[in-house]
């Protein structure tokens, strides 16, 4: 089969719709059928909710469905599965790991969380300590695993282990798709600056994995996340917004409308950051002129450290403009948000939590040192941890 | 000219068409071949800064100095996009041509008249096609019309003193506002002096000009005549970011080169951290600057209503940028960063005067406040 063009999608779509119209149809029903019609993500293989169609046409049948009012699945709740677990499922699993998970995490049905992160390895990924151990057909998992986004709510778990402590850090490490209901998957809340549990600490104590949920070789897993954590990066920092659209909107419209809190230091600091919010916006167009136009830059790398070095100075900026308001908070109430929301709430909140835009999703240290070596050419830093073995290197 | 924060702008094009990378080439190569950086050195300190043959070839051989001007008045019939890649170029060679001066904003000036005929048309062929170079007689650092102080006319002649004009000593003609209109004067004429000044950026000469006084061409009255001397500095604004960013990119591009090649404590200096974030922070910055400075010339060469702000937000962020560029590129060459013989210098020191001409970034973030209406306290 061929993949269809522009006509065809637009004729599948009207069919999807004449057979399940989305006024008397229910929205996961409806969503399977969409998927099943592979209008869910039209440039994944036929069977898998796709059409083998060119990415770009994806925008074709959205159009249709949202001008026929179908409801459409939330990719914020399921951001994990659909940025880092579908893309590398469908890389490394196989076809029976493909049938069964990608229709219920586009769906919306699994909600899908990534465990990677752990407390002694952070920025330095590989030299995580989970441990996965064979036993027969099985592998039995210990560890403790940190910063896990939507733990609480997810069914299954990408998960990176180490296999084998002899090898050298990057090659003894094996990528598992981990059953968050399993016997032996803990989760507790991990309450941030902000007073909320956004994240999680998730301990693993015995878990058994099939051997059949793995994905990629054995040793291989440190390639399979590299596949996850390209996609993560591509995500961040994207997006198209109007003038005044971020963090800088909220300032601004405070300033017009409150004459008495203005002051000459305050002006030149938010008239400083205005300009860098705009020429940050044009950046992200310019990048994304670039993509279309099929000359992908460098550029996307840098974009993620601008906006979060902008937000934590526009955040900061507010909190001293609203004065004896900046002194208050909303609400220390511990809580746990389904979604991150990184402009919700007060003034107080919006500073805290843009300390992690930083941090999240690779530190600004990290990203700069990507930048240097990747796009500058610059030498990397000596290292010493390539050909050690993993259980020699200091803890 | 005020642009409400809700209003719909036009979507800009931040990219370099085919046309635009072919004539980067073109400038580019006859820069290498006539204006590297000894080359540069050894005419700074001469009594003819610029050199004659680069500017031919430049304006007139390969014709970026009608870039402006329309085809049926002698010129390219391109837009500022074109220019705004020649001045990329020009920046990244700290080239000593009357380029912004001549083919920017006397040019966008003269344009501004709307002349179907006459002196100005005249002028606006000669200039458009390299045979004479003219300047806007205003200190180099005016934003505004209203910041600079017209030269008085009796009759028929002007008198007054304006300092501080960039490229005087290499134009053939002086634009000047006067007090009832803007006239055209010959450097050539009776009663016109011109007297060089020490500038800090030694490839763009700086004068006094004198007219005591002087016969000129009456080219506009009053009002007109603001109304083109705001365009052309408005146009100068604008593409002086483009000459920034490729004054910046010079700049990273050289300091990685000798970090990379530079050798203390048995590792290249380029591979410690603290050296490298200062580079990719550099990088991110005129990647930013790079979407600034192509949406202002983009602005200008569609007529945008956005303007006005495209400009004052492109100069009030790639005038810091190439400053900071050029002061980090000092610094991370460590000693030879401060010897007279390696280039660094004349970048720092056109950054440094480019950060003042045609507005600080002070004055374009005020420019920004009126605009979006952020009033000061």
């Amino acid at each position: 089969m061929t993949a269809p063009d522009a006509a065809g999608l637009r004729r599948r779509t009207r069919d999807l719709l004449a057979a399940h119209p989305p006024a008397t149809t229910d929205r996961t029903d409806f969503l399977r059928a969409r998927f099943d019609a592979g209008l869910a993500w039209v440039h994944y293989p036929v069977g898998l909710g796709g059409l083998d169609a060119p990415r770009s046409l994806q925008s074709v049948v959205d159009a249709e469905l949202a001008a026929a009012g179908a409801p459409d699945n939330d990719p914020r709740r399921i951001g994990i599965g659909l940025g880092m677990a579908a893309p590398t499922l469908l890389r490394y699993g196989t076809e029976e790991q493909k049938r069964r998970f990608l229709r219920p995490l586009w769906v919306g049905e699994e909600v899908w969380c990534q465990l990677f992160s752990e407390p002694g390895a952070g920025s330095d990924l590989a030299a995580l300590a989970t441990r996965a151990v064979r036993d027969g057909d099985d592998w039995v998992v210990d560890g403790q695993k940190v910063w896990t986004s939507s733990a609480h709510l997810a069914r299954w778990a990408i998960l990176i282990a180490r296999t084998d402590p002899d090898l050298p850090k990057h090659r003894g490490i094996s990528y598992f798709i981990c059953d968050m209901t399993d016997p032996g998957v803990e989760v507790r809340p991990l309450r941030q600056i902000t007073g909320e549990a956004e994240f999680n600490e998730v301990f693993l104590t015995g878990v058994r994995i099939p051997d059949s949920r793995r994905l990629g070789p054995v040793g291989e897993g440190w390639k399979v996340a590299q596949t996850t954590l390209m996609n993560e990066r591509v995500s961040i920092g994207g997006a198209a917004v109007p003038r005044e659209g971020g963090m800088i909107g909220t300032v601004a419209r405070t300033w017009r409308e409150r004459p008495e809190l203005r002051t000459h230091d305050l002006h030149q600091r938010l008239l400083t950051l205005w300009v860098e919010a705009e020429v940050a916006r044009f950046t992200g167009l310019r990048l994304r002129q670039q993509l279309v136009a099929g000359q992908p830059g460098p550029e996307g790398s840098g974009m993620k450290l601008s906006f979060a070095r902008l937000n934590q100075e526009i955040s900061g900026l507010e909190v001293e403009l609203l004065g004896d308001e900046g002194l208050l908070y909303e609400d220390w109430t511990m809580r746990r948000p389904e979604l991150v929301d990184f402009t919700g709430r007060d003034a107080g909140y919006r500073y805290l939590r843009s300390k992690g835009n930083s941090i999240e999703g690779g530190t600004s240290e990290v990203l700069l040192n990507i930048v240097a070596e990747r796009v500058l050419g610059l030498p990397a830093e000596p290292r010493n941890d390539k050909d050690v073995a993993w259980k020699d290197l200091a803890r | 000219m005020t642009a409400a924060p809700t209003e719909e702008t036009p979507v800009p094009d931040l990219l370099y068409s085919e046309t635009e990378d072919d004539l980067r080439a073109a400038v580019r190569a006859l820069l290498a071949d006539r204006c590297d950086a000894p080359t540069v050195l050894g005419r700074i300190e001469s009594d003819t800064p610029y050199d004659p043959r680069l500017w031919q070839g430049l304006a007139a051989d390969i014709g970026t100095a009608g870039l402006l001007v329309p085809e049926r008045l002698g010129g390219q019939g391109a837009t500022h996009r074109e220019a705004a890649v020649v001045l990329e170029e020009l920046g990244r060679s700290v080239a000593p041509v009357p380029y912004l001066t001549s083919a920017v904003v006397a040019t966008e000036t003269l344009l501004a008249l709307d002349a179907q005929g006459g002196p100005v048309v005249e002028l606006l062929g000669d200039l458009a096609a390299g045979r004479r170079a003219a300047v806007l007689v205003v200190p180099f650092s005016a934003a505004r019309p209203g910041a600079v102080r017209p030269v008085g006319v009796t009759g028929d002649t002007l008198e007054g003193t304006v300092t501080g004009v960039a490229d005087a000593p290499a134009a053939d003609v002086l634009l000047v506002p006067a007090t009832d209109g803007l006239y055209a004067v010959e450097t050539g004429a009776e009663g016109v002096a011109v007297e060089p000044l020490v500038p800090l950026d030694l490839t763009r000469p700086l004068a006094t000009v004198t007219l005591a006084p002087a016969a000129g061409t009456r080219l506009a009255d009053g009002a007109s005549a603001v109304r083109a001397v705001e365009r052309g500095l408005l146009a100068g604004a604008g593409l002086l970011a483009s000459e920034q960013l490729g004054l910046a990119e010079w700049c990273l591009t050289e300091t990685v080169r000798h970090t990379r090649e530079r050798h203390q404590f048995n590792r290249p200096v380029g591979s410690f951290q603290a050296l490298k974030h200062r580079m990719a922070q550099l990088w991110l910055e005129i990647v930013s600057a790079r979407a600034a400075a192509r949406n202002a010339a983009d602005a200008l060469a569609t007529a945008s209503p956005d303007t006005p702000l495209a400009v004052a937000v492109a100069q009030a962020y790639c005038s810091k940028v190439a400053v900071h560029a050029a002061e980090e590129c000092v610094q991370l060459h460590g000693g030879i960063g401060m010897t007279w013989e390696h280039p660094a210098h004349l970048y720092l020191k056109r950054a440094k005067a480019d950060s003042i001409a045609y507005g600080s970034a002070g004055h374009h973030r005020e420019t920004v406040a009126e605009l979006m209406e952020l009033p000061a306290p």
